[in-house]
């Protein structure tokens, strides 16, 4: 579990890095922020970069703020961060809520949010949190910026839309209604640990009835997405046991788990429907009345 | 000889541990800490294949990796025998034992075929992975129940069949008012230590001396089997312990690793480091505890055990170690626990499987026994209509039955429990937990929809595995005391309790006395610490030795220093005294040994030295006992498993220090959740380990344990040995997975619910769904 062979290069501005990626990508070259899933599978020579490009201490980068109606967060912004909470609003008390299932703390202080982003496990919490709110990914290579939206970002198991050459230079996660609700639900076999599944689900309630209900799931498919049927169970009715229970086994249904067991599968679905429903069932409890 | 002081200063007070400054301050140092000027580093090439026929090797390219210095082969060593397993009685395993570098095939996916010796660690492994083994691959067997498969032509994966019978199984099972029958599984995991294997050899030319560092656990029989494998005297052979982090069985045996640092620093005259990393602590490093049972119980209308009959599968890996059968057969021998079972018959198919080997883990055979017997009770109660409480009243043995011999052999002797008082331990138990007032808590709950109950498990242990140990105390001319023992520490607090043993047979601060474990070259046999049996043995030996050298003491004082009689004299803090006027002029220890310096102890005829051996010798191991209560909560979405509640009662006969056993007891009880719940190797279908991080191994965390009771008790000291100890090494592990299962059953209100360890939440849903679907 010693890393094979590789230079490690320490840019000091965004530029730099991203015209050290131009020259280094096709020599194996990678961006490096906190490493907390590439060092692994470099010991464990799953991975096998001949650079490493290190952003981690480029002070640009760590940037966090908001900008208009975005929360802007740079590429070496830290999980732990976000624990608590980085914008006012519900916003910043529902990043706050999940960064606390990510990992354990020393990983938290390590980790980044653009790195789960650009890594794209699918159990990742923030992926979940760029599907479900619909975040727009900030690429920059030497040829330019492009914005991509995360319904096209997340392509597949540890798949992305960004070209090798290209940095994840930051994240926008649209603010969230002041008077938003969320909840946030994750199973995992211990603290810390990936998902067996997890759901985060926004709405709004108008005169009593859900409006503008998000609701994605994780840790279950090859990437997090929002589940249209999970959704559109709740659009426009007033939030009951049986209607959380409607969207849960919509959601259980609509999954495709990526395991091959049948036994699996249905476990999966399973803890699916439970995470949907106590994700929403955690929204359904205003915020101020929260234990 | 004159009494000991009768005032006890340090025995049964949970004194702090003289071995943590060093930890404390960041200077303990481990294996990986030892390097030595010009050493290479020994990386493996491991075998990618469960079973194959190896075709070819190309170590070309990695030879010509920098700082390659060379490869080895299994032709390299092919002098070098399998690795032997301990004497046992169990016929024909010898073929099965393990080259230290693969020949002709591969068994187990992680099994060495070749070692790099590089300058670095890197350039070791970077050269590794030049390494080209082909393989022509064979079919695979994972399942011990399979029909044996070829081991290699004219021999099959079975080694043996382990036979254990007393009383009249068939005659109990004919008269028997019901039968219980259960089929049972336990996973395969083991003891994972936080600090991986390492070996680092060097050859002192000078000397002829072959040091061995990194040792753990069994210095001294593992130095008599390197100096065999490796046609050299025992005495030019040395092994040098260091700090451990866990050893819990499976660190300090002798592994391929160790035998092939020793090899090449012989071979290439320069000291050779090897440091295991965790992917390949998780296949290479011993496996352990998977079995499947088929048990059958014949009970009477009260539910009284008449006759046990079990077939069990044992699951051994690819070869045998060096504990050979004895899990397999420790499991046949002990499933009986403190049960009164007056006929028996258990048939344990030992077999190989295309595996990493398994061998034991901290209390190997009690927790499978355990979580078998303890499930048969459970089953025996909802038979019977009883309690489950009741079950275990009306069938554990009784204070007039001690000493218990049951007939049946262990280490050539009938197996004899030489004291215990389990209703006791048992009805203190239930109390300390409120058994009662909870009952009808947990029904209340149950009745609002909750899924929680609460779990009972009793269990026998055993400890102070035999026939000897001994010790040397030696007091220098500054009063301090070494006690040198050929015990080993694996960071369980051996130089304290030893400690205070010494301290108070002798008459002195516990904080005066060194003592010095795990070097070959100090003392010259020693045993080892492992199967709960240090504190027992060496404390035994150190109580012998201490009364020797303070009859000693005594004697010269007596004579030569204070011209009084030895009755009148008693050592207190490391001073002879006069027990009439402690205040009047005394003498030190450290005077007594000055006056015992070589000339002058052989100019007034005496032996040099104020030091003494002591000697323990005992045939039969003492059996401490315990019972484990637990409350758990489940999830039925997720088959998630909450413990709200654990009680691990112990009876140790005599804690010498109490803080160290509850520490065993907690300690162990963690490991134990781990094999209930969360850690388990397991394998795809081409013999593939999928669990070789700790991203796939779940070891339990801080997070996931909760705040565990202790009532550690003294009802029953040992009769086998002068303080009466009992030993505490596996305390806290052997119910776990009992009660767990237990608990789990009452949360679901389903008995017998649970016959698979680890209960994964995936495997409980699945349990969850099948009463769904066919209630019962």
């Amino acid at each position: 579990m010693k890393p094979g062979q590789f230079t490690y290069h320490a840019p000091r501005s965004a530029d730099e890095a991203v015209a050290m990626l131009a020259a280094l990508s096709p020599q194996e070259g990678r961006v490096i922020a906190g490493g907390q899933s590439l060092v692994p599978a470099m010991a464990l020579r799953l991975a096998m970069p001949a650079h490493l490009v290190d952003i981690s201490g480029v002070a640009e980068l760590a940037r966090l703020a908001v900008e208009g109606d975005e929360l802007v967060i740079g590429a070496a912004v830290t999980h732990s961060r976000f624990e608590t909470s980085a914008v006012a609003g519900p916003l910043g008390r529902l990043l706050a809520g999940v960064a606390r299932h990510i990992g354990h703390y020393p990983i938290r202080t390590r980790g980044t949010f653009c790195g789960s982003i650009a890594n794209a496990d699918p159990a990742s919490e923030w992926c979940v949190v760029a599907a479900c709110l619909g975040a727009t990914m900030v690429a920059r290579s030497a040829r330019g910026t492009r914005r991509v939206a995360a319904a096209d970002f997340f392509q597949g198991m540890l798949a992305t839309a960004l070209a090798s050459d290209e940095l994840l230079i930051e994240v926008r996660l649209p603010r969230l209604a002041a008077a938003a609700r969320w909840g946030f639900y994750e199973f995992s076999r211990r603290p810390g640990d990936f998902a067996v599944a997890m759901a985060l689900a926004t709405y709004q309630l108008a005169d009593g009835v859900i409006a503008a209900p998000r609701i994605a799931v994780g840790g279950v498919e090859d990437r997090p997405r929002r589940i249209a049927a999970a959704e559109a169970a709740i659009v426009g009715a007033s939030p009951s046991a049986a209607l959380l229970q409607a969207a849960a086994d919509a959601a259980a249904r609509a999954v495709a788990p990526i395991d091959e067991k049948a036994e699996t599968v249905n476990y999966k679905r399973d803890v699916t429907r439970a995470a949907v429903r106590r994700a929403l069932a955690a929204a359904a409890i205003a915020e101020d009345q929260r234990a | 000889m004159n009494a000991p002081a009768t005032r006890q200063k340090f025995i049964g007070r949970s004194v702090t541990r003289l071995e943590d400054l060093p930890l404390v301050q960041g200077r303990g140092r481990y294996a990986a800490s030892i390097s030595f000027p010009h050493q290479l580093h020994m990386r493996v090439v491991r075998s990618a294949h469960a079973h194959g026929k190896i075709v070819s090797i190309d170590t070309a390219a990695a030879l010509a990796m920098p700082g390659c210095f060379a490869v080895w082969t299994a032709a390299d060593v092919a002098a070098i025998p399998p690795i032997e397993f301990r004497p046992t009685h169990i016929k024909g395993l010898e073929p099965y034992r393990q080259y230290v570098l693969a020949r002709e095939r591969v068994r187990y996916v992680g099994e060495p075929v070749a070692v790099v010796f590089a300058e670095d660690a890197y350039q070791a492994e970077d050269a590794a992975d030049q390494v080209v083994v082909e393989i022509a691959e064979l079919p695979v067997i994972l399942d011990a129940e399979q029909l044996p498969g070829e081991f290699e032509p004219g021999r099959d994966t079975e080694p043996t069949v382990i036979r254990k019978k007393f009383g009249d199984v068939e005659g109990a099972f004919r008269e028997a008012q019901s039968v219980v029958e259960l089929d049972l599984i336990i996973g395969r995991h083991s003891g994972v230590p936080m600090e991986t294997r390492g070996a680092i050899a060097r050859h002192d030319a000078t000397r002829d001396v072959l040091e061995l560092h990194g040792a753990t656990k069994r210095p001294h029989p593992n130095r008599d089997l390197l100096a065999k494998m490796l046609g050299r005297s025992p005495s030019s052979v040395h092994l040098y312990e260091c700090h451990i982090g866990g050893g819990f069985g499976v660190r300090g045996e002798i592994y391929p690793e160790d035998v092939l640092v020793c090899a090449a620093a012989l071979r290439f005259g320069r000291p050779v480091k090897f440091i295991e990393d965790r992917r390949e602590n998780l296949m290479a490093c011993n496996h352990s505890r998977q079995q499947r049972h088929h048990i059958r119980a014949a009970i009477d209308a009260d539910g009284r055990i008449l006759a046990l009959d079990d077939e069990f599968f044992h699951d051994q890996g690819a070869y045998i170690r060096t504990h050979g059968a004895s899990v397999a057969d420790g499991t046949a021998t002990m499933l009986a626990g403190p049960y009164n079972v007056p006929a028996y018959r258990v048939v344990a198919h030992y077999r190989l499987t295309n595996k990493t080997p398994a061998a034991t883990y901290r209390s190997p055979g009690r927790f499978e026994s355990t979580f078998v017997i303890e499930r048969v009770l459970d089953a025996i109660a909802a038979k019977a209509g009883i309690d489950r409480v009741e079950a275990r009243r009306r069938n554990l043995l009784t204070t007039r039955q001690m000493p218990y011999t049951r007939p049946l052999d262990l280490h050539g002797s009938a197996m004899m429990i030489d004291s215990g008082d389990y209703a006791l331990l048992f009805d203190k138990t239930l109390e300390r937990f409120g058994w009662a007032q909870l009952q009808r808590d947990l029904a209340q709950r149950r009745a609002a929809g909750e899924l929680v109950g609460a779990g009972v498990a009793f269990f026998l242990e055993k400890s102070g595995l035999g026939p000897v140990e001994g010790v040397r105390i030696i007091v220098d001319t500054g009063g301090t005391v070494e006690v040198v023992t050929g015990a080993a520490s694996v960071g369980q607090g051996v130089e304290t309790v030893i400690a205070q043993i010494c301290a108070d047979t002798l008459g002195v601060d516990y904080r005066r006395v060194r003592v010095t474990h795990g070097r070959t070259d100090r003392i010259d046999y020693g045993t080892g610490a492992h199967a709960a049996r240090v504190t027992v043995m060496t404390g035994s030996a150190t109580h012998i030795a201490a009364l020797k050298v303070r009859a000693k003491a005594l004697e010269i004082a007596a004579s030569d220093m204070m011209e009084a009689e030895i009755d009148a004299l008693d050592i207190v803090d490391g001073r002879v005294v006069r027990k009439d006027s402690p205040d009047s002029p005394s003498v030190s220890l450290a005077q007594i040994a000055a006056a015992l310096t070589a000339a002058s102890a052989v100019a007034k005829g005496r032996e040099p030295g104020l030091s003494a051996d002591g000697v323990f010798h005992c045939e039969h191991e003492a059996y401490p006992y315990g019972a484990h209560v637990a409350v758990v909560k489940v999830d039925a979405e997720t088959g998630g498993v909450k413990i709200e509640r654990y009680l691990a009662s112990y009876d140790i006969g005599v804690a010498v220090n109490p803080m160290l056993v509850e520490g065993q007891i907690v300690g162990s009880m963690v490991q134990g959740l781990g094999g209930a719940l969360f850690e388990e190797f397991v394998y795809d279908e081409s013999g593939t380990p999928l669990a070789v991080t700790f991203a796939d191994y779940l070891l339990p965390t801080a997070l996931d344990v909760p705040p565990v009771d202790v009532l550690l008790t003294q009802d029953a000291p040992s009769p086998l040995n002068p303080l009466g100890i009992k030993g505490g090494g596996e305390s806290g592990i052997t119910a776990v997975g009992a009660v767990i299962a237990s608990a789990i059953d009452d949360a679901i209100g389903r008995a017998g619910a649970v016959t698979q360890l680890p209960v994964t939440p995936q495997r409980l849903h699945a349990i969850l769904k099948r009463r769904q679907q066919s209630p019962q």
